[in-house]
């Protein structure tokens, strides 16, 4: 196909600036978009900020009958519970990965897992908040109720157990992406020298693949932070700080969603302005992921070579 | 490929500019529109309906609560709104010219619970404020014992579960705590959305509050006395202020309105004196502006709306019942047909 586009003198030259102008504008829109959503926030959110400032980061009380606001309830209960899913998702999506990238790359059964796997990314959030209403809350009411906490079966263990398997996923498909691009010679030099196939694994697939692990890590963490539905179902939404594991708590996207529909004035503000720090969260742990990606894929370009 | 790609990709351009800057198809006229409140929109919908195949003008209704209600009709962009509560002076001051209430029926609030063999329980508004302050922590405390000396009620922890979302729900019930009990009125106060007692579980919406109920033995909530029917959970009688256990049904949340109605009909009926009412009910309130020619509104769309209105609060009463919603009583009717005769168009009544 495309030696045909070029064997058609003059035509390529216009396509070609047509196709390179389009995908300017594409580009240039995407950025333009993220400014707009940008300035829109801080617009509608402004009679909060001239409010409350940088307090609002520090403020511990969110009450809209007396109309003081503090988001840092929000800021630790969303990133408590999203790095609190991550350390549970970590084992699982590596396991994962290693076994359909590595053990099965190919047969009914890595089709029948790989597919098993996507349809997990792809069941709506407000099944996965129900199932856990019905059998996640039950269970972990129970665990409490042994350990002799406050029987809740609610709160940041529960919704960090659910959004755990919601992320193992992504993790798990790019992790699963990556490590069956391990090049072969790599492994069998190794298997040539006499190592284990753990001692491969340990050692030649997962430093190379470390970067691409990660970043799906973090997508993973992305998607962890912004979750609204299941966790709302799930975390009890306490606008407190969370003292423990087992106490219910609030994220920022699950207040968003919770508030926004009845709020007017003051309190539609600061709703917004809670979006604005979510928006700069997300910002950041995505800065923060390309990084890490890049620093990373250095030393291990360097470590494998 | 480069070339077909490219063409595919000016096509999806084209489609996306035509989309984003055609006029988006003009609604007739004779399309009134509407948003606010959800907890009466099954009733509205039902009402639209009937009066539409009537005569025939269609209303679109957005549930998307009081508060959007609010803001839609302060924009502009809708004829009416539709909210759980008066709208508060803040509130009538940003809307920049005078807006008028209806009332077109009654809700009630509802405290449910889940005990072995859900008993039928009494409450008072002191065990009600105690529970939900987090100060009853046992369902065998002396304070709800006392109030039902024929039920065994069991030595468990209770579980309180609140409205997480903000929601008339949330106003209904504190208002009525706000009123009759000192404590709650110092430390929580009123509001769609409160400042709950620490620790406490919040779960979204009526569904929410309910299936957590339903999945924690000893847990106790509020939701909307139809969402309770419609489910059938256990709900508790209340003792209203002349000291009588009330049953919520709809015959007692109309009665609650036995009370001197004001002439814009800003009355809370939470605690009500009415000896037959049920304590913690109250209207729901259609708003619209006072003098309707604004923003280029035709003069036939406001009298449109007038004619929708009193006939909402006139022959349409018949439909509230049978959805479970509890009626007007004649007075209040009177009142809200009263609110009606003072809209005008460039100055002039627009009912006679």
């Amino acid at each position: 196909m495309d030696n045909k586009a070029r064997q058609v003198p003059g035509n390529t030259d216009r396509s070609e600036k047509r196709f390179n102008l389009v995908l300017a504008l594409s580009g240039a829109f995407i950025v333009a978009l993220l400014a707009a959503i940008l300035v829109t926030l801080f617009i509608t959110a402004l009679p909060s900020i001239k409010e409350f400032g940088l307090f609002f980061f520090a403020g511990k009380v969110w009450d809209a009958t007396t109309e003081t606001f503090g988001a840092l309830p929000f800021l630790v209960g969303t990133l408590f519970s999203s790095f609190l899913a991550l350390i549970i998702s970590i084992p699982f999506s590596l396991a994962i990965s290693i076994f359909l990238g590595e053990y099965f790359k190919e047969g009914a059964v890595s089709t029948f897992l790989r597919s098993a796997v996507e349809v997990l990314a792809g069941i709506p959030s407000v099944i996965y908040g129900l199932w856990g209403l019905f059998l996640l809350m039950p269970a972990v009411r129970l665990m409490e109720m042994k350990i002799g906490v406050a029987p809740h079966g609610v709160g940041i263990l529960t919704s960090s157990l659910i959004l755990a398997i919601m992320i193992i996923p992504f993790s798990a498909s790019i992790g699963r992406e990556v490590i069956s691009l391990v090049p072969g010679d790599l492994k069998e030099a190794a298997y040539s020298l006499g190592a284990t196939r753990f001692e491969v694994i340990r050692n030649i697939v997962i430093p190379y693949a470390r970067s691409g692990i990660i970043a799906g890590i973090l997508l993973a963490l992305g998607r962890a932070i912004g979750e609204t539905m299941a966790v709302t179902m799930l975390i009890g939404n306490s606008n407190f700080l969370p003292t423990s594991i087992f106490s219910p708590a609030n994220t920022m996207a699950s207040v968003i969603a919770n508030e926004f529909a009845e709020a007017t004035g003051i309190t539609a503000a600061s709703l917004i302005y809670v979006a604005l720090v979510l928006f700069f969260v997300t910002m950041v742990v995505n800065i923060v992921g390309t990084y890490v990606i890049q620093k990373l894929s250095i030393e291990s370009s360097k470590e494998v070579s | 490929m480069f070339a077909m790609f490219s063409r595919a990709v000016t096509l999806m351009a084209v489609v996306l500019a035509l989309v984003c800057f055609s006029t988006p198809a003009s609604s007739s006229d004779m399309e009134l529109l509407g948003a606010g409140a959800t907890f009466p929109q099954p009733l509205y919908s039902k009402m639209f309906d009937a009066y539409n195949q009537q005569y025939k003008v269609k209303i679109n209704y957005q549930g998307i609560g009081s508060g959007g209600g609010i803001n839609q009709l302060v924009r502009k962009t809708v004829d009416f709104g539709g909210t759980d509560a008066f709208m508060t002076a803040k509130e009538l001051e940003a809307a920049g010219a005078p807006v008028l209430h209806i009332p077109t029926c009654l809700g009630a609030v509802v405290v449910t619970y889940n005990l072995p063999g859900n008993p039928k329980l009494n409450f008072t508004s002191e065990a009600i404020a105690g529970i939900f302050l987090g100060s009853i922590k046992r369902w065998n405390d002396p304070k709800i014992v006392s109030a039902n000396p024929d039920v065994k009620l069991p030595d468990m922890p209770i579980v309180a579960v609140h409205r997480a979302d903000g929601s008339g729900t949330t106003h209904i019930f504190s208002e009525y705590l706000t009123k009759a009990n000192k404590e709650w009125k110092e430390t929580i106060g009123a509001g769609k959305s409160l400042k709950w007692p620490a620790g406490q579980i919040g779960q979204k919406g009526n569904p929410g509050v309910a299936g957590y109920v339903k999945q924690t033995p000893g847990a106790v909530g509020y939701v909307e006395l139809l969402y309770a029917i419609q489910n059938k959970m256990p709900y508790g009688n209340v003792r209203n202020k002349a000291g009588k256990f009330i049953e919520p049904s709809l015959k007692a949340v109309s009665a609650a309105a036995n009370v001197k109605i004001p002439d814009d009909t800003n009355v809370s009926l939470t605690d009500t004196e009415a000896a037959a009412g049920y304590p913690i009910s109250g209207f729901t309130w259609l708003i619209f502006y006072k003098e309707q020619n604004y923003g280029g509104k035709a003069k036939s769309r406001a009298e449109a709306l007038a004619k929708l209105l009193s006939w909402m609060v006139g022959d349409g009463q018949k439909y509230v019942e049978p959805l479970q919603y509890a009626p007007l009583s004649k007075e209040a009717a009177a009142k809200a047909n009263q609110i009606i005769r003072s809209m005008t168009y460039d100055g002039t009544p627009l009912v006679k």
